[in-house]
């Protein structure tokens, strides 16, 4: 009996595929149900942003970091303002820090839910999570719009502080959403992490170690999921933070279920933070004026952030000009997405999607 | 042809048999018998065929409101009142698309396999006691030709995903074939148990007993159902055992390539196999037509399509609630814990009705004894098997820990606190 001719199947998981979360390929090389390789292939949404950002003036630049990560626009806004202020050597007003936390921690919110609710899709979950998520995330997108208009891309932040101070309504609707938060949290919490199907498809799957993962450069609740205490919020406070009392959310192992219950801690973490930022918002300016063409002194600056996804940095370098030199970012959703091969070869098709939906990864942000 | 006793009026409708039977018996009067089963045929198979077109479209709507109001939306509201002519928009959009072919399929099988696909879910209707006399064919082998039709699926399926020549179409026919032929063995001998007791495979045999006995089989036989019920699902293809066409995996699994009327063949199909799942599932384990008297006064026809719509509704709640599972977790529980539940039902069952024949027990004292000893049973199994093959996933608590400092890090010194 001639032996069996077997070969790979080699399927393109993308550009255009339900869970690949846009324009993001993978060929990936199966062995029946088995992963046996992965290959990346980014750039589908590739905008040329960096490029772009050296022609215009530091203040025309805010809008694309709205672009990059268009699920949490507002911790991008943060990021660059925080390193175009660093270059300029301009001050915030203290209600201005405030502000920002704010609405960085809202964002976060309603990102972790996007992001929770888009992974149990992944899972199979056909569009409840997601649904009871997006109910909550337009809750806080309504804050945004009664502050700055906009609801996705808001635009908000500025060098040297923020565009609009909040209007009188948004305080008690503010404080209704942070008592009624922990409360939806709670339920969130009972309804998946009990999940025995939820258990069986996300634990000891796509576990990422916690050496690979520094390793890799990995960041956020990806990093934190795999036992390793690390948020810039707590080892490089910006803005407020070292005002804040709040806990870092650490999984144990570093799989898929991990990375859950790391973004699902850090929502009840972030309503904290809210919560004591809405109590000890000071009075005063909400920003300080600049020069229309901000021309920051020749030199380079770094800022980073703790954003939803990871670590967010922008190093911009200044030649005198108006226009930065140098734009460059550091987005967490490309360097999280770098030990995708390490997690998933020898695992089957079903974790390969769930494994990268835990990422979560924007493609906005890996491309830019 | 002769008709026993005194023929019911026609406007009866709590029969909807009646009317046939009158038009039937005089035809039998005037006509040769040929004309009479040609006639009855021709009216049944209408009646029938009908019967799963309105089903399927009803459905449509029915899943699309029930699973909007699960996730907390209000579903199709716009065409009509409450949304009720949507089903009607969804039928006339996929109408109007170009159904496509793929070049590098084999269009023979890839045009037959939506067609086929409605086949047995049309077939597996002719067998239900919709009424006391509304059977089309009253089979007396009605769950082993239940169980037969029903196979057919798997093949169609399969036709479906390989000639539409696409990666993820095999790799969705695949997992049907895997899925399928795992979850038929369970099915079947779950079904088995049914038979045992009511002693005939015709279903409105097994109605009958129960309407003789008082009780619902679901009552005597409550660890069948349950088996029966999950391995159902997981053959229509619905959440959380729907990765034959597992949408965030591999897209639309076997019918990826289809599109248009071919598409909504499937999509039809699909309702109307979740629709007979529920039929099934009313008439052998909860009494078919009979509601514990209560027949007497609703059509019986009404009891059965509340029965199914219920059961219906339980699948609908399911798809709306449940993630999907992974393929080897799949056929893990088909093989390590539905099959040797099944079995020992089966054991258990033929025990009990050896000594019910053997003593000649009376059958109002046995039965209640039985349903106690078997709902006992069927939790304790349940619970101990789920705790002997305990899975492994249980080592790590569900909530995050919770660390409140870390070093400060001043910016461009190491970072010593990392690791």
């Amino acid at each position: 009996m001639p032996e069996l001719r077997t070969e790979p199947l080699v399927v393109n998981f993308g550009p255009q595929h339900p869970s690949t979360h846009g324009v993001f390929r993978m060929r990936v090389v199966l062995d029946g149900e088995r992963v046996v390789d992965v290959e990346m292939a980014m750039g589908y949404l590739h905008r040329s942003m960096e490029k772009l950002a050296e022609e215009r003036t530091y203040t025309q630049n805010i809008p694309f970091t709205d672009r990059m990560d268009y699920l949490s626009a507002m911790t991008g806004n943060l990021a660059y303002c925080l390193a175009a202020e660093k270059l300029a050597g301009i001050e915030v007003p203290e209600r201005a820090q405030y502000l920002r936390v704010i609405f960085a921690e809202l964002q976060r919110i309603a990102n972790h839910g996007m992001a929770i609710g888009i992974f149990l899709n992944d899972c199979g979950a056909w569009q409840t999570p997601v649904m009871y998520m997006l109910r909550e995330r337009e809750k806080i997108l309504d804050l945004f719009e009664m502050t700055c208009g906009a609801r996705l891309t808001t635009n908000y932040m500025r060098i040297g502080g923020v565009s609009f101070d909040i209007p009188k309504e948004f305080m008690p609707q503010a404080t209704a959403l942070v008592e009624e938060l922990p409360d939806r949290i709670a339920e969130y919490e009972g309804l998946l992490l009990e999940n025995e199907i939820l258990q069986a498809r996300a634990r000891d799957t796509g576990i990422l170690p916690a050496d690979l993962a520094i390793a890799s450069s990995v960041s956020g609740p990806v990093l934190r999921s795999t036992g390793v205490a690390w948020d810039i919020r707590k080892a490089d406070p910006y803005c407020v933070y070292d005002r804040m009392e709040f806990d870092i959310a650490v999984g144990y192992q570093g799989d898929n279920y991990d990375r859950l219950l790391v973004r699902m801690e850090e929502m009840r973490q972030s309503v904290r933070i809210i919560r004591q930022a809405l109590e000890q918002l000071p009075p005063g300016p909400f920003k300080t004026d600049i020069p229309l063409a901000l021309r920051p002194p020749v030199g380079e600056a770094y800022a980073r952030i703790e954003s939803p996804k990871g670590e967010l940095g922008f190093y911009l370098v200044s030649d005198g000009g108006p226009t930065p030199y140098r734009f460059h970012v550091r987005s967490p959703s490309l360097l999280n997405l770098t030990p995708l091969k390490e997690m998933t070869v020898g695992q089957t098709v079903a974790d390969l999607v769930v494994t990268l939906g835990s990422i979560d990864i924007n493609l906005g942000e890996v491309d830019r | 042809m002769t008709f026993p006793g005194p023929l019911a009026p026609w406007y009866d409708f709590r029969d909807l048999s009646n009317a046939v039977e009158r038009l039937l018996s005089w035809l039998s009067d005037i006509g040769p018998d040929w004309l009479v089963y040609v006639v009855s045929a021709v009216i049944g198979g209408t009646a029938i065929f009908l019967f799963v077109a309105a089903t399927a479209v009803a459905n449509i709507w029915v899943e699309r409101r029930v699973v909007a109001r699960i996730q907390v939306r209000r579903g199709p509201n716009r065409a009509g009142p409450w949304g009720l002519l949507q089903p009607i928009a969804d039928m006339t959009k996929l109408m109007q698309k170009e159904a496509l072919l793929p070049r590098a399929g084999d269009p023979v099988v890839f045009l037959l396999a939506p067609i086929l696909a409605f086949g047995p879910a049309l077939l597996v209707w002719g067998v239900f006691p919709f009424g006391k006399g509304m059977t089309f064919v009253d089979l007396n082998v009605g769950v082993l030709y239940i169980i037969a039709v029903t196979s057919v699926t798997t093949i169609v399926l399969f036709m479906a995903g390989w000639s539409s020549n696409n990666k993820y179409s095999l790799l969705g026919a695949i997992r049907v074939i895997a899925m399928l032929l795992s979850y038929e063995v369970p099915l079947v001998l779950a079904l088995l148990g049914v038979v045992l007791f009511a002693g005939t495979m015709s279903l409105s045999g097994i109605v009958a007993w129960q309407h003789d006995m008082r009780i619902w089989l679901f009552l005597v036989q409550p660890l069948a159902f349950v088996i029966y019920f999950i391995c159902a699902t997981a053959e229509i293809n619905r959440t959380p055992t729907d990765i034959a066409e597992a949408e965030s995996e591999i897209v639309a699994g076997y019918h990826t390539e289809y599109s248009g009327i071919q598409f909504g063949l499937f999509y039809a199909v699909e309702l109307v196999n979740a629709m007979a799942l529920g039929a099934i599932a009313a008439t052998l384990f909860f009494g078919g037509w009979w509601l514990f008297g209560l027949d007497r006064w609703i059509p019986g026809w009404m009891i059965f399509i509340g029965k199914v719509y219920l059961i219906y509704f339980l699948l609908i709640w399911l798809r709306g609630t449940l993630p999907r599972l992974r393929i080897d977790q799949l056929m893990a529980f088909a093989w390590k814990f539905l099959l040797p539940l099944a079995l020992v039902n089966i054991m258990v069952g033929a025990l009990e009705v050896l000594l019910w024949v053997e003593y000649d027990l009376s059958a109002g004292l046995v039965l209640p004894v039985f349903s106690v000893v078997n709902l006992s049973l069927a939790v304790l199994l349940v619970v101990g098997w789920m705790r002997f093959m305990a899975f492994p996933f249980h080592r790590l608590p569900s909530r995050a820990r919770l660390v409140h400092d870390i070093p400060v890090v001043a910016p461009g010194a190491p970072a010593g606190g990392a690791a």
